[in-house]
Order: structure tokens, then C-alpha cells, then sequence
């Protein structure tokens, strides 16, 4: 039984399919990147997965739960699904690690020294031990995707989705929340993660799908597809260098 | 003829008591009340979102003044005789409520989407998303506009007046009648209008710059 199994997705936004009969599985463990033009629809895909975005036609499951848009089912499908977005969206009234035990508290009824201890626990591992008492305002935007990382990771999930986390950084801080995700990588998180970082999909993810026209194009072993790419398409995405 | 004296002051200082009285019966209820329909406005069911836009719209179309007649003299229509304070603390209220509700709607939508995207990732419920999430910042762009309007409301207390309830403009109106100083008594009046409102606006402008300037831990 595949982490995440998408059936034959279709997604319009008005008269526009944004999605055109996607498949793709994930393994338990593996980590998959998504690649492709803007407005290929790898954001949209990823939204699907997490029911953020309710698909017209198509089967969704992930981490064991069937994709349905009843809030109480959906709920128990995002207890075990972790999702980062590119503009990080932490809580800005509250500090890094408020922020990190929120959800643990009030979606799986964690509390007292044991929620404060993992909470510390998940900071650690985004190397932010030092910042639990800082609000975001106070922390960079690298820093700021780490306890963002951190609080995803604090539910527990079994999948994490990543949709352009480092997109808005600066290159030096875009180093330091790659490191993270390959950590995670190599502790054997499943990950399905959009990304415009060619070199991290090549060297972390197992798979890689290239996405085009709202549909997959072309999809491979990470190493192969990016030494051999098939279609003229990709070729030319790969060549020209700008993602 | 009455002379301007301190007994007729001390009358329209405790007027002045009674109008802030009413101010606070009017915000605390139209409040709660407005609370409700922000959220209402705000729902999923299409119902929900009915009821609460008829009543705001219903509400800031007509005048303050007419709902205060209908809750004094068409109440008492149907044999319900309101006392005054009642029926002016009520109808301040209704008003209240629509404006606010406006308000407070309106500091709801502008937290940012992602953050409702961000705490459902989470799997947390509405009623959390609210409690947690949203009205925490909500609540934060709403204090100046919420301080302004209270301004608006200390003012528009006046009105009352019209059924008998003697508050602070009522007051002036008795005594200046009594004493035939209108000009002392409603320089009295409006210094102690000022005197409320005054503190309230700088306290709306300086949150206001405190918002923009960021938020303060
Ligand atoms: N909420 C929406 N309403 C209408 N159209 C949308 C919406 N979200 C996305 N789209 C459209 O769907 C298409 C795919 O968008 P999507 O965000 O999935 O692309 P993407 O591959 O993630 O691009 P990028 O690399 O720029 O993030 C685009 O044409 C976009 O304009
Ligand atoms: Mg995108």
C-alpha cells in the first residue's frame, strides 16, 4: 500500500483544468519531487493531497485515509499529513514554540511536560533550540520555514508535502532548510515536495515527476531523468536553466 | 428663574454618569450581539450569512432615532411599556450591534487566508481556528476602529433624550431652560462630551499607529 495514491485527479478553477487526469503514487519512505513551469499545476496537486483543494473527479488516499471532503474525515487525514508552504504562515501572535504545540494540544490532546519536551524535541532537530521563546517577527525567513518544518513534524505525520519552501528565501538561507529536509529525507520521512531546486531533487528525492500542462509529462528514477530526460519538453525545462 | 449654581451642576455631572452608563450597557450587549453576527457573516451556511447581512443592512439604513421609537412607542402598541433607560439601552444597542458587527467582520477577513490554511493543515476545528488563530489577530486590527465607534456611540447618546430619558444633552436642556443661560450650560455639556470622547480618540489614533508601526510583544 503506496504513503499517497492519486488516481486520475481532475481539477478546473472555473472553465480551466488546472489538473488533467493526474496519477502518482509515493512509497512509505520515498521521497518524490515535483518539478515543472509555473503554473504547471504542482501547487494545486499538492493542495489536493491535503484537501486544501477539493478535486472534481479522481481518487485521493494518503497516510491511510480515503481523500473525502467531510471536515471530521479531513481532519484525521491531516493529523497524519504535514503540509509547508513557500510563505512559511506561522502564527505571528505566538512564539516558536507556541506555535509548535498549538496543534498537538488541541488535535491530539498532548499537554504538559511531555508536549513541552517534544515540542523542544522538534526545534531541536530544525537546529532552533535556542529560539523557542521568539515570536516570527524575530526570526528570519530561513528560520521561520524551520519551525514551520518543526511544526509540522511536532503532529507526528506520516507524510509531509512541501510546496516551494524555499522560494522566498535569500541562497544563503535557502541552504539551511534543505539541510533539514534531507535530514528528514534520511530518517525515512515520505515526502512529496514541490521544488525549484534542481540539484535537490537530483541528489534527495528517489523520484522525480516533471509536470506539464497539468498533467505528469515525464517521471523517473531522480538520477535517470535528470541524465536522460525523454521528452522534448523537459529538455528544454531542464536546459533552460531558469525554474 | 434658577441661577447656574452647583446644584445644577452637580445635576448634569450625574447626567453625564447616566450617559456613560447607557454607552456601556449599549456596547457591552451591542457587542456581544455583534460578535455573533460577524461570525454569522462569516459562516459556511448560507442561512447564517441571510439573517446576519438583512439585519446589519436593515439596520444602518435606517436612522438610530426610528429605532428608538419603534422599541418606545411601538412596544407600547402591544401593551409592553418600556421604560426609558430600557428602551434607549436597547435600541443603542441594536444600533450598535450592525456597526460593530461591520467592523469586526471586517478585522476578520483581514488576517491573511493562509492562516485559516495554515491551522486547518493542522486539523484544528473551526470553532479553534477562531478561538486561537484568527480572532487573537482580528482583534488587534479591530481596536482602533472599535475605539473610534465607541466615540461615535458616547455622542450618539444624546438622542435618547427624545423619550424622556434624562441623560447628559437632556440635562443641559432642562437647566438651560430653568436658568436661561443656554450658552454656560451647553459650553458645561459640550466640555464634558470632550472630556469622555476626547481621551477615546487620541487612544484610537495611538493604536492605530502602534498597528502600523508592527506589533508590539
Ligand atoms: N484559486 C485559484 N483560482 C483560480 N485559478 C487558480 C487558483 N489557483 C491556481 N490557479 C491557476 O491554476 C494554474 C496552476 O496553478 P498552480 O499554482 O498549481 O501552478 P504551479 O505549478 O504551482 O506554479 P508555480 O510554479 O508558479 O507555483 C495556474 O494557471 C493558476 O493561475
Ligand atoms: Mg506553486
Amino acid at each position: 500500500m503506496p504513503a499517497v495514491l492519486i488516481e486520475n485527479v481532475h481539477k478546473s478553477f472555473g472553465a480551466v483544468e488546472v489538473l488533467k487526469g493526474v496519477s502518482l503514487s509515493v512509497e512509505s519512505g520515498q521521497v518524490v519531487a515535483i518539478i515543472g513551469r509555473s503554473g504547471s499545476g504542482k501547487s494545486t496537486l499538492l493542495r489536493c493531497v491535503n484537501g486544501l483543494e477539493a478535486c472534481q473527479s479522481g481518487r485521493i488516499e494518503v497516510a491511510g485515509h480515503v481523500l473525502d471532503q467531510d471536515q471530521k474525515k479531513l481532519r484525521e487525514l491531516r493529523k497524519d499529513v504535514g503540509i509547508v508552504f513557500q510563505s512559511y504562515n506561522l502564527f505571528p501572535h505566538l512564539t516558536a514554540g507556541e506555535n509548535i504545540m498549538l496543534a498537538p494540544r488541541l488535535a491530539k490532546g498532548l499537554g504538559g511536560p511531555e508536549l513541552r519536551r517534544m515540542a523542544e524535541e522538534v526545534l531541536a532537530k530544525v537546529g532552533l533550540s535556542e529560539k523557542f521563546d521568539a515570536y516570527p517577527d524575530n526570526l528570519s525567513g530561513g528560520q521561520q520555514q524551520r519551525v514551520a518544518i518543526a511544526r509540522s513534524l511536532a503532529m507526528q505525520p506520516k507524510v509531509m508535502l512541501f510546496d516551494e519552501v524555499t522560494s522566498a528565501l535569500d541562497p544563503e538561507l535557502t541552504g539551511e532548510v534543505l539541510v533539514v529536509m534531507e535530514d528528514l529525507a534520511k530518517a525515512g520521512m515520505t515526502m512529496l515536495l514541490v521544488t525549484h531546486e534542481m540539484n535537490f531533487a537530483r541528489n534527495v528525492a528517489d523520484v522525480t515527476v516533471f509536470m506539464h500542462q497539468g498533467r505528469i509529462w515525464e517521471s523517473g528514477p531522480s538520477a535517470d531523468l535528470f541524465a536522460a530526460p525523454k521528452t522534448p519538453e523537459l529538455q528544454a525545462f531542464l536546459s533552460a536553466g531558469v525554474h | 428663574m434658577a441661577t447656574f449654581g452647583w446644584p445644577e451642576m452637580l445635576f448634569i455631572f450625574r447626567s453625564a454618569g447616566w450617559t456613560l452608563l447607557l454607552t456601556l450597557v449599549a456596547f457591552s450587549i451591542g457587542g456581544v450581539v455583534g460578535a455573533a453576527l460577524a461570525i454569522m457573516r462569516l459562516s459556511p451556511s448560507r442561512v447564517l450569512r441571510a439573517i446576519a447581512s438583512t439585519y446589519i443592512l436593515v439596520i444602518q439604513s435606517i436612522p438610530v432615532l426610528m429605532v428608538l421609537f419603534m422599541s418606545y412607542y411601538g412596544l407600547s402598541l402591544f401593551g409592553i411599556g418600556l421604560p426609558p433607560f430600557l428602551a434607549a439601552s436597547a435600541s443603542l444597542a441594536i444600533y450598535a450591534s450592525a456597526y460593530l458587527a461591520e467592523i469586526w467582520r471586517g478585522s476578520i477577513e483581514s488576517v491573511p487566508f493562509q492562516q485559516w490554511e495554515a491551522s486547518s493543515s493542522l486539523a484544528l476545528t473551526r470553532p479553534q481556528q477562531y478561538r486561537y488563530i484568527i480572532l487573537p489577530q482580528a482583534v488587534r486590527i479591530s481596536l482602533p476602529p472599535t475605539v473610534g465607534f465607541l466615540v461615535q456611540l458616547v455622542k450618539n447618546t444624546s438622542i435618547v433624550s427624545v423619550v424622556g430619558f434624562v441623560e447628559l444633552s437632556r440635562a443641559g436642556t432642562l437647566v438651560s431652560n430653568a436658568t436661561f443661560l443656554p450658552f454656560q450650560v451647553f459650553s458645561l455639556v459640550a466640555a464634558i462630551y470632550f472630556t469622555i470622547c476626547f481621551p477615546l480618540s487620541r487612544l484610537s489614533r495611538h493604536l492605530e499607529k502602534v498597528m502600523n508601526a508592527g506589533r508590539p510583544h
